[in-house]
């Protein structure tokens, strides 16, 4: 026993130390990942945020210096805190509130004492930083907007959250990130990769040297620039039309599917989102749920389209030959579904395809729509291939455009039907209304810009895209060089840009001509309901317009909605003409016009169902 | 056998496994003193400079021990323990104060600490003490004697302040077990440890019923046959709790609040996260950094000279005390347990080499030398990976330090050069 004593004991030692160093070294062990390891430092190298420029080269967003009053709490020796708090802007609560704060946080390392400084509160304060022990000022690059327009568009950037730290790698507490419009789409291009150096530290956080001998340290990559299809002119005369109205304006370059305004109404300045107001200001947008500017009307809307979608139907109707251009329908001031009367507005009288669509005739498009229908044996089949035809035209799906929001609008199915009414508890007069863009149809100015695009290119369409340009290589994603072909025949389509053209000559546009400009339009006036406070309210009918030019080797197609506008040609019809105009000859000419939309606004109409009164809708007075 | 030389006789083995300890330990002391990788490994401004020049002088030393007489240690054993014990004494008024502890003399060049001396004299004159013809260690007067020259030293080193060093003494007591002391010393012993620390993770009052439940246990299950008298047992429990009680009245009232957080720390009696956090960042500052190196290595270490924290000098003294750590963040898992392995080898190999003297002195002194490089070694790497509490003891060959390494050396080299002798000691 006592010669083996010792040796038990060496190796019992010996094994209890094999344990031990088993359970930290394999089962706990925690490897220093290169950034949780509190011996490395990483410090980062940021790269300039991309500059982002109009289709014409003009500057739209850019950068500017911001500057950040930080602080190292164990390195302030006692100052004068009441100069120092004027050279702030800030009260002495203030100050003492955020000294504790980033006391809190570390003694040792920096926090941020004041965001943002104003260049004149920086111009004052850095003069006198040297004698501020403890502080310093560092420098931060912010957006600069070179327009007050586009808002929804451009989008914003904004720190990164808890979400965005969990779900991407790259990102790391207090960096930015885009959030919505093509900051968001295209971040990855704008915001470059960052250079990363490691430091080697010692227990008491100071630097002692590269780690590693720097040799997992990264150069910045540049943020590319990138060049977006907006008409910067246009985008920001649209939006002084869009003065006091809501409602969304989508125009297209037809031969390219390039958009070349996207416009949002109400909307806002995109400087308000950037510097020290920055949360405040987004708070007020935000919470505004009534007019909702942060809301891009113009491709999340989606009312019913109204009479512009009548041009389809009687290009469907042309394809599956159930008409001739030369058809005639009979109008009675309207037409029958059974034995009610649904009003027509053109006037009645014998009408065929061209009058039809300039005088934008009712009975007309139902007769036509009742022909698509009765050409197959049932309704579901005719329901099929008028909806085949209908989706050709980008609607009733999600466009595919590189605008990181929108919506698909509404074809309605069989199914559709089915779901609401029951299987075979519904007939074709369920859905006569879809005839005149009104019923269960739904679709986004940006989706009726670019079926106007489609009529334009009589047959096809680009997929509507922002992006023009990135990095200067000329080259974007090739699903918007590819045309999209409809199914209609390109013969059929001359009819009915003639009906559309001699709107601007004969029809329901007649008085919003442009000298020198021949252009195609589609009226449209769509009626609309609203529910507040459980009551359903009819309100003042949507103005709807598109419309293209020149008539022969488009330029431009555009779709202006304007809610509570009443009738087509009123507003939107108006807002279409002027743009048209200021694009392609960079002029207005039309003064009247031009007068006219800007000082209109649309507040009183806005605030009709919100004053608790009766209050009459579609009043003819200007 | 007789007729080789002295570098024919000399246990090689033993001899190797000491080299690549020594060497394995430059390395990680010039991994974790390194601070500008261009100056030379000679450069003696340098911490691992310095080492390589001690590791130098210990060789001198083992030259020196080598060529002296065998005869010598064993006769002027009395001599050296009591020069020794004149250096501890003299501390008292010419030791230099380093950290703290006065346990130097600054002889220019060189600090010598005369407590590693001491741990050679004190082996020596035990093996003298126990191996005199006279001596029967089954009295308890021979005990007592035995007793007292371990624990002079000891009771020297203690107020300098060193219980680490003191603390080692203790480890002596293992030749007096292979010598014949009785085992239920060291039973009473471990009963005392194991009732310490229950006491203080469980309360007195759950020690007495654990007591109570045991003895009812062994009652019940014994052999019929068997008969423990049951008056002494009561005793035996009475005592137990009385000493049980003690312990709390010490722990609460004599240690101060630093033993206790060390122990609290050890036994993990503080649940409150925020309490122990507070220690982790004070009195368990050093384990916890270890700890952390040790874990960061995994498996395979992360490299010779790529150990982030030991670069970062995360943790305190790691040269020193806590120089395993590094080999556990550079080398990993195969390092720690290559140097474990070492050590074991190592030990076994003494103690067969020990068991083989002719010689009672040379055994004796063998024992000696075993339990001391055992206790530093268990006790070091104990603490540097969190089994033990913080008790400042170097690891042999390891750490940095002159007075340790060469001291360890000559403990060592004494007992080789002894046993390059045993066979002539039979003549």
């Amino acid at each position: 026993m006592k010669k083996i004593l010792l040796s038990s004991i060496i190796v019992i030692i010996g094994f209890t130390f094999i344990g031990r160093l088993s359970y930290l070294q394999l089962f706990r062990f925690s490897p220093d990942q290169t950034f949780e390891d509190p011996a490395i430092k990483a410090i980062y190298d940021y790269p300039e945020r991309g500059y982002i420029y109009d289709r014409n080269g003009e500057l739209l967003v850019g950068n500017q210096p911001a500057y950040d009053v930080m602080v190292i709490p164990r390195e302030v020796k006692p100052l004068d805190t009441l100069e120092f708090c004027g050279l702030l802007g800030i009260n002495k609560t203030t100050f003492i509130d955020k000294m504790k704060k980033a006391r809190t946080y570390s003694p040792r390392l920096p926090s941020v004492l004041i965001h943002q400084l104003s260049k004149e509160d920086y111009a004052r304060l850095q003069e006198k930083m040297r004698h501020f022990k403890g502080f310093y000022i560092q420098k931060r690059s912010l957006r600069y907007y070179a327009t007050n327009s586009a808002a929804n568009v451009l989008g914003y950037i904004s720190e990164v959250g808890e979400w965005d730290l969990k779900n991407n790698l790259y990102y790391r507490a207090g960096e930015l990130k885009g959030r919505t419009g093509i900051e968001k789409q295209y971040e990855e291009v704008l915001r470059g990769r960052k250079g990363v150096k490691f430091i080697q530290k010692d227990r008491f956080n100071r630097d002692i040297g590269p780690y590693k001998g720097g040799k997992l340290d990264t150069l910045p990559e540049q943020g590319k620039e990138i060049q977006i299809t907006l008409d910067k002119n246009l985008q920001e005369y649209g939006e002084r039309l869009m003065h006091g109205k809501r409602g969304g304006i989508v125009a297209l370059e037809p031969k390219s599917g390039e958009i070349l305004a996207l416009i949002s109404g109400p909307t806002y300045d995109p400087s308000l989102l950037v510097g020290r107001q920055r949360s405040k200001n987004y708070s007020k947008l935000h919470y505004d749920t009534i007019s909702k500017p942060t809301w891009d009307r113009s491709i999340l809307a989606q009312p019913s389209p109204g009479s512009p979608f009548k041009t389809l139907n009687a290009l469907v109707a042309l394809q599956e030959g159930v008409i001739e251009p030369t058809t005639k329908f009979k109008c009675y001031n309207g037409f029958y579904v059974g034995n009610t009367l649904r009003g027509c507005h053109c006037g009645g009288g014998t009408r065929d395809m061209n009058t039809g669509i300039y005088r934008s005739c009712n009975a007309y498009f139902a007769g036509t729509f009742r022909k698509i229908y009765a050409k197959y044996a049932t309704t579901d089949e005719g329901m099929d291939v008028w909806e085949k035809h209908m989706k050709s035209f980008g609607l009733g799906d999600y466009l595919g455009t590189d605008l990181p929001t929108g919506s698909p609008g509404r074809i309605p199915s069989k199914e559709y039907y089915d779901r609401a009414y029951g299987d075979n508890r519904w007939a074709s007069s369920f859905i006569i209304s879809n005839s005149i863009g009104q019923g269960e149809v739904a679709a986004t100015p940006l989706q009726l810009a670019n079926m106007t695009a489609a009529i334009a290119n009589r047959g096809y369409y680009y997929t509507p895209h922002v992006i023009k340009n990135i990095g200067n290589k000329g080259s974007i994603d090739p699903k918007f060089t590819e045309p999209n072909y409809t199914t209609i025949d390109r013969k059929h389509f001359e009819p009915v840009v003639e009906g559309m053209a001699n709107v601007y000559k004969y029809g329901t546009a007649k008085w919003l001509q442009v000298p020198e400009i021949e252009i195609a339009g589609k009226t449209g006036t769509v009626e609309n309901f609203v529910r507040i406070n459980g009551e359903r309210m009819q309100l003042t009918d949507h103005s709807v317009f598109v419309a293209f030019a020149p008539v022969e080797n488009p330029k431009i197609a555009i779709a202006v909605y304007i809610e509570n506008g009443y009738y087509g040609a009123r507003y939107a019809g108006h807002i279409a003409s002027l743009l048209i105009e200021k694009y392609i000859k960079g002029e207005i000419t039309r003064k009247d016009l031009e007068k006219r939309m800007l000082e209109k606004t649309l507040e009183h109409e806005y605030a009709k169902p919100y004053s608790g009164e009766p209050f009459k809708i579609n009043e003819y007075v200007w | 056998m007789s007729g080789r030389g002295l570098f024919g006789r000399i246990d090689w083995l033993t001899v190797f496994l000491y080299a690549l300890l020594v060497l394995i330990g430059w390395v990680n002391i010039y991994s974790t003193t390194l601070s500008d990788p261009n100056v030379s490994i000679f450069d003696f401004s340098t911490l691992y400079g310095k080492q390589l020049f001690f590791i130098g002088l210990a060789g001198l030393g083992i030259l020196l021990v080598l060529f002296i007489e065998t005869n010598f240690f064993e006769r002027f054993s009395s001599i050296f323990y009591i020069i020794s014990l004149v250096l501890l004494l003299g501390l008292f008024l010419f030791g230099k104060t380093i950290a703290g502890a006065t346990s130097w003399y600054d002889l220019g060049f060189f600090n010598l600490q005369p407590s590693e001396l001491a741990k050679v004299a004190t082996a020596l004159a035990l093996a003298k003490f126990l191996s005199d013809i006279q001596t029967d260690i089954k009295k308890p007067r021979h005990q007592l004697y035995a007793i007292i020259i371990i624990l002079i030293p000891a009771f020297l080193i203690l107020p300098q302040p060193d219980p680490g060093s003191a603390l080692i003494y203790f480890s002596l007591f293992f030749v007096l077990f292979r010598e014949g002391l009785p085992l239920y010393y060291l039973a009473i012993l471990l009963f005392l440890v194991i009732l310490f620390a229950t006491t203080l993770m469980f309360g007195t009052v759950w020690v007495a019923i654990g007591l109570i439940v045991l003895t009812v246990l062994v009652y019940t299950f014994k052999k019929a046959s068997t008969k423990i008298p049951f008056i002494p047992v009561l005793g035996v429990i009475v005592i137990a709790v009385l000493y049980s009680l003690s312990v709390d009245f010490v722990y609460d009232n004599v240690f101060e609040q630093r033993h206790r957080d060390r122990f609290a720390l050890w036994l993990s009696l503080e649940k409150d996260e925020n309490k122990l956090e507070e220690i982790r960042k004070t009195i368990g500052y050093n384990t916890y950094q270890s700890e952390k190196a040790i874990e960061s290595g995994g498996f395979f270490g992360k490299g010779f000279l790529e150990g982030t924290r030991t670069k970062g000098d995360f943790v305190p003294e790691q040269h020193t005390d806590y120089i395993f750590s590094s080999v556990g963040e550079e080398w990993g898992f195969v390092g720690t347990g290559t140097v474990i392995l070492l050590f074991t080898v190592f030990f076994l190999r003494l103690i067969q080499v020990a068991e083989r003297q002719k010689s009672d002195f040379n055994r004796m002194y063998g024992y000696g030398v075993i339990s001391i490089l055992l206790f530093h070694y268990f006790i070091n790497i104990g603490m540097v990976i969190g089994l033990l509490p913080t008790i400042g003891v170097p690891l042999p060959f390891f750490s940095y330090g002159g007075s340790g390494l060469i001291f360890f050396t000559m403990l060592l080299f004494i007992f080789l050069k002894l046993d390059s002798n045993r066979l002539r000691d039979g003549i």
